[in-house]
Order: structure tokens, then sequence, then C-alpha cells
């Protein structure tokens, strides 16, 4: 009987996860940051659902034993109230918030300590309408919407915003924290498992706010390295495939997307591509296709309406299959 | 102007410059549920968009102003039009006043309200409504392009100012007008909430009325409080908007928890239990109020001081409402318990509210909440608050007081189905909305992702809206076919407070004869201590009543005219707008209103024909 | 109820409570100023909140002069003066003082908003617009919704003595009166916290 009290909540949150994704899931964490932030949230629905327990036994059985039956036409006591009872169902509130209460100050301030420390790596990211820019300032590097972190390292963010409010929201990691303009917020993450933990933007930023998904990647520490040094790579040290097609592709991309899209540190404000070849989503939401690649290209707007891209509808069919061939060939970790 | 006279004009002219308290608060009652309408059609829109992942029913920016519009309409025009429509009718009722202190700006606010309504909702037909979520949040709202958001802070200014006045007619008529005896603390829990919800929309408003200010200076005006580039900081729009955003949170529910109060007490044949801690606990809730305002910014980046602080503060609105929570519980214990439909809809509150109250102190522990905020799991929160709240206490306020104010009852049989349904619809909705909150669907999504484990869950969901649709038809319904069911003894429901000692239908006068007060629930001590009628406080004598106005329809009219002076800078027009504002105020502040007098014969004709 | 408002010869001690109409009108006023505060206030937070973001434009102690804004101080606490002797006059029976001293003070708030005016002035030819910045926005906005109230006031209290400039003092217009001065005193102690939090705090800090 004992166990089985014990199993009843457990049993009901595993049922829960079991809905929910594992890498999207606040129910299923997978780090120590979701961890403390699930066990407050256990904390509190136990107390909450003792509460709920006594209000509705003490609902059914008024209901039941005090209701009206036929033919009864008596006059309840008229009573005013009692001292006593008041006393007790102030009280007994009070107690049990400060069980809440004290672990949740406690771990409030806990989640605040974002000072770095010796192993810990820092990551700038600053949301755009509508995606994800991580900057790693003791590598030099800039990575547009999937966010590597090398595992069982604490991971310091600092949050920022290019343009209107986004909040960054990891719920396998961390609970979420909002990208203000003009203010610089900050948390920390850590994932001991390698993985592939799906983020979405929380705040409303415009038409597309539902479309704003980015990863973040752990790998092993090692991997980790590889990525952020060949990440780090100068764009003119990069050895350049002779292939005909990848040739004509990067003059294309040269000619119309550098401006905006930077690759291995050379070029513009919008989203890194100098791994694109390992995405496993176009646009933050799309299969990772030919088609769909093309179809962005040709027509973002329809795709992620509210974005700042421009429309590129004039690319010939075979342009755009060698500037969709090219941009797939950018990779960091595999050759 | 003689009474004779008033009465020779039409019917559409007669409510257009009614000051009656009793006919404002049906305007406030007939306008409320239009919207309530519009906002649930916005709601059902909404869900049809969300029932399948990746849906293509609604495109993402006419989600976004379905779900501003959704918010705004719910909040400022059905739910507080509507109790402004009970409080208005029933307030002086339940203290024995023949009027408010101030009937001329109630109009005056009614009409506001209206006008500020219809401009907002006239953003639809002028290029787009406002889409940046009821708070707006700067700089979304600030840099939002077209006129929507523009709509949106003239639209809540204008029907803000409306509240604003109504609240304090409130004040003033709880305070002045009570009959002798009618002591503070012999007032119907109705009155003290709508006192106290009063006394939250005086403090609380004004913070809005400057957050539209900032924002309306700043669209249109180029001002740069928001602007980050000239220094200004989006933090501080949070804040204002919140000082008054939480507060009314309360504003709405302490009305709708006063409605349960006399509606528990009534059909469980018994005193309210704990009256003095009911009021207490009222006061407290209000105070509170707005002290915990920051609890909706725990993850703006305020640093983890201020978090534990609004965190334990939130926490503590607990111990207050639990209070109620458990009086109610009390009063019910030993009663007679009769479950008529308005009861239904009391019962159906507790539990209820009980789930929505306790997401809500789960939302209060500020480290868990970077889990829960923006996500579903506070859309489905606020919603069991608002609905099994507010929404709960409004039907159950109608079905109670149906017969006082239109004269005739809604049919029970038809109530209970709606109750029923309407009970499992709210639920199926939103009880499943936590869980996609918690397993990482944010709120305020045009549409979802496909095979994240979201998909059954909407459906559902979508599922339980429809039968709140249905539902609400089944009370449109009601209210025509019960109208031949007359009520003609003024005491349906052997009623405990002064609103059922008047003849049904309600005299313009209210009270031919000020009563006289013993007791809390005045009309249950004469019936069983007195000889069942009110002990009269005053001769019978002429009584005098205010002259109708059209001033205060002209007056809103002229803000309503002015505003798309300002939406579309044509200064002329503005300017117009203004000088038939400020005309009106003028005529009116000049122009000395003396009334008239109901004679003596009328009165005891009245009485006698009863 | 009363309702009795045919001029008499012997109006009570205080008129402007006298009938339920005005007692209503006096509470309802208290209460409306309370609203009223929280307006302030909430100007206040702003301006305080975005004060040190001149951005490129002149800041606090670039611009402010205190000889100016304390001769606009002393000219606006004597206008509240000169109203409290005018309800002094009122309660004394004393009609002609009470229109004597209202206009005294009509005329004091015109002199005010004429300092105010010339104050804004002087600001935007010293590089402090609207638009500026932040600091200037915020600044405007609180003290021009003051400098608002004023004109309001001073718009409304003209109303009244026009409008009852030959009627004697009576039980409807003695609460009219009361609640105008009311607002008058109110407007004053606002400029009292703009002075202090504004203008010493700005060019002290």
């Amino acid at each position: 009987m004992k166990y089985l009290w014990r199993l009843l909540p457990l049993s009901f949150f595993l049922l829960l996860a079991g809905c929910g994704q594992q890498n999207l899931s606040a129910l299923d964490p997978q780090g120590p940051v979701a961890e403390m932030q699930f066990s407050l949230i256990r904390l509190s629905l136990y107390i909450m659902i003792f509460v709920i327990v006594v209000v509705f036994a003490i609902y059914v059985f008024v209901l039941i034993r005090f209701r009206e039956r036929p033919g009864d036409t008596h006059i309840p006591k008229q009573v005013h109230g009692n001292k006593v009872l008041e006393v007790v169902w102030t009280a007994i509130p009070i107690f049990l918030l400060l069980i809440l209460a004290v672990p949740n100050v406690m771990e409030t301030f806990t989640l605040a300590d974002t000072e770095p420390t010796e192993d810990s790596i820092t990551v700038n990211v600053t949301a755009h309408a509508f995606w994800w820019e991580f900057e790693y300032p003791d590598y030099d590097i800039v990575a547009g919407q999937d966010m590597y972190i090398p595992t069982n390292t604490r991971v310091i963010i600092n949050l920022e915003s290019s343009d209107v409010i986004h909040s960054f929201w990891v719920p396998a990691l961390a609970g979420k924290q909002d990208n203000v303009p003009g203010n610089v917020n900050d948390m920390w993450i850590e994932a001991p498992k390698e993985g592939v933990y799906l983020g979405k933007c929380t705040e409303l930023c415009g038409p597309s706010h539902w479309l704003m998904d980015f990863k973040v990647i752990a790998v092993e520490t090692d991997v980790f390295e590889t990525w952020a040094a060949n990440m780090a790579v100068p764009a003119e040290e990069k050895e350049q495939s002779e292939s005909e097609v990848l040739v004509e592709g990067r003059t294309l991309y040269e000619q119309s997307c550098l401006q905006c899209h930077s690759i291995s540190g050379q070029g513009g404000f919008g989203p890194d591509l100098t791994n694109f070849g390992e995405r496993t989503v176009v646009a933050g939401y799309l299969k990772y296709e030919d088609e769909n690649i093309k179809d962005w290209i040709r027509d973002p707007q329809s795709l992620k309406p509210g974005n700042g891209m421009p429309a590129f509808p004039d690319f010939t069919e075979d342009e755009l299959d060698a500037l969709t061939e090219y941009l797939k060939s950018l990779k960091v970790l595999e050759e | 102007m003689s009474h004779a006279k008033a009465q020779s004009k039409s019917v559409l002219w007669d409510w257009l410059t009614t000051v009656d308290h009793k006919k404002v608060g049906i305007l406030y009652l007939a306008a409320g549920a239009f919207f309530f309408a519009l906002g649930g059609l916005e709601a059902i829109l909404m869900r049809i968009q969300l029932m399948f992942p990746e849906f293509t029913f609604l495109p993402a920016q006419t989600f976004n102003e379905l779900l501003t519009m959704h918010g705004t309409t719910m909040i400022f025009l059905a739910a507080m039009p509507l109790l402004f429509g009970l409080m208005n009718y029933i307030v002086p009722l339940q203290i024995g006043a023949r009027d408010v202190a101030f009937p001329f700006l109630n109009a005056l606010g009614f009409w506001l309200f209206l006008f500020g309504g219809i401009l907002l909702n006239v953003s639809w037909f002028a290029g787009g409504a406002p889409d940046a979520g009821w708070t707006a949040y700067v700089p979304l709202s600030s840099e939002s392009p077209g006129t929507g958001i523009d709509y949106y802070v003239l639209g809540l200014q204008i029907s803000g100012a409306g509240t604003l006045i109504g609240g304090i007619n409130f004040l003033v008529t709880i305070i002045n007008m009570r009959a002798p005896g009618m002591s503070m603390m012999r007032m119907p829990l109705f009155t003290w909430s709508t006192f106290v919800a009063s006394m939250l929309i005086l403090f609380a408003f004004p913070a809005l009325t400057i957050g539209l200010l900032l924002l309306m200076l700043e669209r249109i005006f180029g001002a740069t409080y928001f602007a980050v580039d000239f220094g200004g900081n989006v933090i501080i729009w949070q804040h204002l908007f919140w000082i008054f955003g939480h507060p009314e949170v309360y504003i709405l529910v302490l009305p709708a928890f006063g409605i349960f109060s006399e509606i528990i007490s009534t059909f469980s044949k018994k005193r309210l239990f704990g009256y003095s801690a009911m009021v207490f606990a009222t006061l407290i809730i209000g105070f509170l109020g707005f002290m915990v305002w920051a609890h909706h910014m725990f993850t703006v980046g305020m640093g983890p001081v201020a978090n534990s602080i609004f965190a334990v503060a939130t926490m503590a609105i607990a111990v207050p409402t639990g209070i109620k929570i458990f009086n109610w519980l009390l009063t019910l214990w030993g009663g007679r318990i009769q479950f008529t439909t308005a009861n239904l809809f009391a019962l159906g509150f507790i539990p209820s509210f009980v789930m929505g109250g306790v997401t809500g102190v789960m939302l209060a522990t500020s480290a868990a909440n970077y889990q829960f905020h923006d996500t579903y799991f506070v859309v489905a929160h606020f919603h069991y608050v608002i609905i099994g709240g507010v929404v709960l206490g409004l039907f159950a306020g109608a079905f109670y007081w149906w017969p006082r104010i239109f004269g005739y009852k809604l049919n029970e049989t038809l109530g209970k189905i709606f109750f029923w349904m309407f009970l499992f619809g709210f639920h199926l909705t939103f009880f499943v909305q936590h869980f996609l909150g918690l397993i990482g669907m944010p709120r305020r999504v045009a549409s979802f992702l496909g095979g994240q484990g979201l998909d059954e869950m909407n459906l559902i969901s979508t599922i339980g809206a429809f039968f709140m649709g249905v539902a609400f038809i089944l009370f449109v319904v009601n209210i025509f076919v019960s109208m031949k069911n007359k009520e003609t003894t003024g005491d349906p429901w052997d009623g405990r407070t002064l609103e059922w000692t008047i003849p049904s239908p309600t005299p313009e006068y209210n009270f031919a004869q000020t009563p006289l007060v013993r007791d809390v629930d005045a009309l249950w001590y004469e019936k069983y201590e007195g000889d069942g009628k009110m002990k009269a406080a005053e001769p019978l004598g002429d009584i005098h009543m205010p002259n109708g106005s059209f001033l205060p329809f002209i007056i809103s009219l002229g803000l309503f005219i002015a505003s798309f002076g300002f939406i579309y800078h044509l200064w002329a027009l503005a300017i117009a707008g203004m000088v038939v504002v400020f005309g009106a105020m003028f005529v009116r502040s000049v122009k000395e209103d003396h009334g008239y007098h109901i004679p003596k014969e009328d009165i005891l004709n009245a009485k006698g024909g009863k | 109820m009363e309702h009795q408002h045919t001029v008499q010869q012997t109006l009570p001690p205080n008129p402007e409570k006298a009938t339920l109409e005005g007692r209503n009108k006096f509470l309802g006023f208290w209460f409306f100023l309370g609203g009223e505060t929280v307006l302030f206030a909430s100007l206040f937070g702003t301006y305080l909140g975005l004060k040190g973001s001149t951005h490129t434009g002149p800041g606090p102690d670039e611009l402010f002069s205190l000889p100016l804004v304390f001769i606009m101080t002393m000219i606006l606490l004597t206008s509240s003066l000169t109203s409290v002797f005018a309800i002094i006059n009122m309660k004394k029976g004393n009609y002609r003082g009470l229109l004597l001293w209202l206009s005294v003070t009509v005329i004091l708030g015109l002199a005010f908003l004429g300092f105010e005016i010339y104050e804004f002035y002087e600001y935007v030819h010293h590089g402090l617009g609207f638009t500026t910045s932040a600091f200037g926005s915020s600044f405007y906005t609180l003290v021009g919704t003051h400098g608002a109230h004023v004109a309001f006031g001073i718009a409304w209290i003209t109303t009244l003595l026009l409008r009852y400039r030959k009627s004697g003092l009576t039980l409807t217009n003695a609460p009219k009166f009361y609640v105008a001065v009311l607002y008058w005193h109110f407007i004053d102690v606002v400029w009292v916290f703009i002075f202090s939090v504004v203008y010493l705090m700005g060019i002290g800090g």
C-alpha cells in the first residue's frame, strides 16, 4: 500500500511524459536545470492535489448530504460563522505555501547564478524575427539556428534581441528567459547526454512566431571542439571543391546571397550558413529536402510571412539546383 | 420637463437618453452579450485553426489579430460590461437606494464603453485589427505597421474612461446612498465585492490610461519612451500594463465571488458562513492584487530578488481565496441545497475555480514559472480562472437575477442542459491545455508542427470549444422561449436581500418608501423575525428623479469622431471631435438639471395595482 | 432627500456639503483625485526610469534653470493660497470675495502657464525636442500633462465664474466651486512633486 502511494504520482508523470516528445517536454527533463524545475513542478503539484482532494471531498459530501429532498421544507439553522475554523483554514494554507515558497526562493537564486566557471562556455544568443543567432565569444564564431554545445559543460547564455521581444525556451533543458531589446538577460543550461533538443520562441513576435524554432545540439566535448575549430576557419583558407556544379553554386551565392548570409565569417547580418549542410530542417521547420530549399529561395515570404529575406523568383531551375547543391555541401563536421 | 412629456418620447430616444441605472444596466448587459458572442466566435475560429497541425484555415496574421481581439474583447468589452450591467441594476436595489450617485455620469460611462468597443472593432474593416496580443507588448505593438494598434489604443482609452467613471459612481453610491440601517457590515456580498472592485478600478485603470497614452504618443507623435535606439526602455510598458492588468483580474473575479455568495446563500437557505471573514478576505485580495503585478514578468530579467518577492506575495493571495472557498463550503454545510440552474453554476464554479487557483500557485513558483510562462499552461490557467470564475459567475447571476431584471424566469430545464454542456465543453477545452504547455506548446502560436506529440490534445480542445459554442446558443434560445414565463411575485427564489422586496417589474423609482434595514439579509430577517415585509424608513411622498440626457451619447460620439482624426492624422477632424466633446461638457456644466417629481398618487396607484 | 434649489437667504455653514448631490460630488471628486494620483505616479515612474536616457540630446543638468522654476513654483503656491481665501469667503457668505479671489487664482494660473510655455520654448531651442530622446519624451509628457491639468483648471474655474457671476451663492453652485478649488490644490501638490523630483533632483543629481 505504501509503495502504491509512492508509485501513483510517478506513474502519473510517466503517463504524461509519454504524451510529449522527449526532446521537447518539460515533464521529461534532460538536464540539471530542467530537472530542478521539474522537481518544483512535482512538489507544487503534490501540494495542490492534496488541496484539491480535501476541497473536493468536503464538496461532494456536502452536496450529497445536504441536498434538498422532495417534500423537505425545513429552515436550516442560520449559522454566523466559526472563529476556530477560520483560523484553521488560514493557517494550513500558509503552512503549505511555505513548503513550496522556501525551495522556490532557493532555486530562483540557483538558476540566476550565471557566473562563468573555469570550464564553462558562453554563448550570446541574439533573437531576430524569426531566427536565432548564436555567437561563441570564446571561439570567435557565429552560427545560425543550430546551437552546438558540449555535453556535461555549464553553458552560460546571454540573451539579446535585434528587434522585438522574443523568448528562448528549450523545455527539455531549461525554462525560458526573454530576449529583450536594449537589455541582456542571462541563464545557464547543461546537457549531460548527447542529443538534439528542440527550442522555441515563446513571446509573440509577429506572424511567424510559431515557426521560430531552433535546436540545441549537445555533442561530446571533442566533437564540439572540432566543430568550433572548423567553424572558425576563415573563408579564404577553406578548400573549395572543383566540381562544376559547386563552383557555379558558389558564384551564384557570392553574387546574390553573401550580402546577407555569412559563411565562415564572411558576409552580412542574416543567418550564418557555414554549416548549412548539417542542418536537419530548412528555415527552422521544413523538411531538409532540395525542393524546400528551392521554394524558400524563390519565395521565403510564403513560407515564413514577415521574415527579412527578399524573394528570388528569377533564378532558373538549373541555377537553383547549383545553389542548392552548394548549400548542401557546406559542412564543418564530416567530409 | 414633466413626467408626462418624458413618456411621450419614442422608445429609442428613451434608451439613448436614459440615466436610469436599471436601463443603463440593461444596456450594459445587451452590449456585453453582443461582444461576448463576438469574442466567442473569434475563439471558435482560432480553435478551428488549431484543430490540426499546420492547418491552413487562417493566415498567421489573421490568427494574431484574432487572438488579440479575442482577449481584448472578452476582458474589456464582454466580462467587465456584463458585470457592470449586473452591478448597475442590482447594487442600488441591494442597498435600498432609489438611484445611483451620478446618474448622468453613469450613462456617460456606458456610452464611452460602447463607442470605445465599436471603435476597436472598426479596425477589422480598416486594414486589419490589432495584432500584438491583448497585452500589446512594445516594441511589437509600437512598431506594428498599419492602424490596428492605433484602434486598440484609442478604443481602450475611451472605454477605459467609461469604466473609471463607472467605478467612481459605484464607490460613491455605496458609501452615500445606503438606506437607513444598511451599515457597511450589513451589505450583501455582491455589493461589497462591487465596492472593492470599484476601488481596484479607481487605482488600476489610470496606469493603463498612461500606458495607452504613451503608446499613442509613441506611435502617432514619434515619442521615444520605448524606442531602444533613443534610449527608450521596453520593460516600462510591461510594468504599466500589469500594474493595471493584474488588479484587472480581481476586478473581474471579485464581483463574480459576490454573485456566488448571494446564490449559494439563497439556495442553501442559510446565512453566508463567516460573513465578516468573507468581507475581510475580499479586501485582502483587493489589496494584494496591487502587490503582485510583476509575476507576469518573471522571465524578463528582473533578477532573483524581485522574482522571489513577487513569487511569495503572489502565493499569499491563495490564503484569502482559500478562506472564501471554505466559507462557501460551510455555507452549504447544514443547508437545504436547491439545485436550480443559478445554483448549479455556482456549484460548478467551486471545483473549476479551485483547479484554476492551484495552477495559479504553481505559476507563482518563480523558478518553475520559467517552464510555464507563455505556454498553453498559462492559457489553461487563466481560462480556468476567468471562465471557471467570471463566466460561470455571470451565467449564475443571469439565471438568478433574470426575473428581477427582465420580469420573467429563464427555463430551468434548458438552463440545466446549457449548464452541463457548457461545463463539459469548458473542461474538455482547457484541461488538456495544461499538458500541451508542459510538453512544449507555446501560447499565441498560429499553428503547430505535426509529429511533436501535440496533435491529439489540440483536437480534443477544439471539440470542447464547439460544446461551449453550442451551449451558448442554447442560452440565447432560452432567452426567447422563456419570455412567456412572466414572474410577478417579485421574489421568485425566496430571496434574502433587498432587491427581492420590490414588485416585478421593478418600478422606475425602485422603492416607494426607503426601507429600514435591521440585519444582514434584510428581507430574510423580516421574513423570520418580522412580518415578512420591510419596515419603511420614511413616509410616502413625491419622488424626485433626474431627467434623461442626450449629452452622454454626444460626448462619446465626439470622442469616437476625434479618434479617427488621431488615427489618420486628420487634425481638423480630431479638433472637430474634441469641440463636440468639450461643447457638450460645457452645456452640461452650464445648464442645470432640476429633475422632475413622480407624484405621490402615482406611487400609491402603482402599489395598489400590484 | 433635499431638492430645494432656490436661492436661500441663509445658507448652512458648509453649503458645499449641505445637499446629497453636494456630498456625492465632494466624495466622488476625492475618489477621482485618488485615480489622478495613480495617473501621475505612473508618469513619475516612467520619467524616473528614463531620465538618464538622454541619447544625443541634452540632459536635465544642462537645461533646467532653478530661478525660473522657483518663480513658477511660487506663482502656483500663491494661487493655491488665493483659492483658499476664496473658499473662506464662501463659507463666510461673502460671494463677491469668492469671485474676486478665484479671479486672482485664474490670473496666477495663466501666468504659470505662460512661464511653462516659455520654458518649453527655451528647451526646444537648446536641442531637447519631444522626440529627441527618451528623457525628452518622458519629461514633456510628465510636465506637459500637469500643464494640461492647469489649463483645464483655468477653463473650469473661468466657466464657473462666468456662469455664476450674478447668481449669488446657492446650494447648487457651492459644491461646484468647492470641488474646482480642490482640483486646483491637487494640481499644486503635483507641481511640488515635479519641482522636487524633476527639477531639484535633475540639477542636484
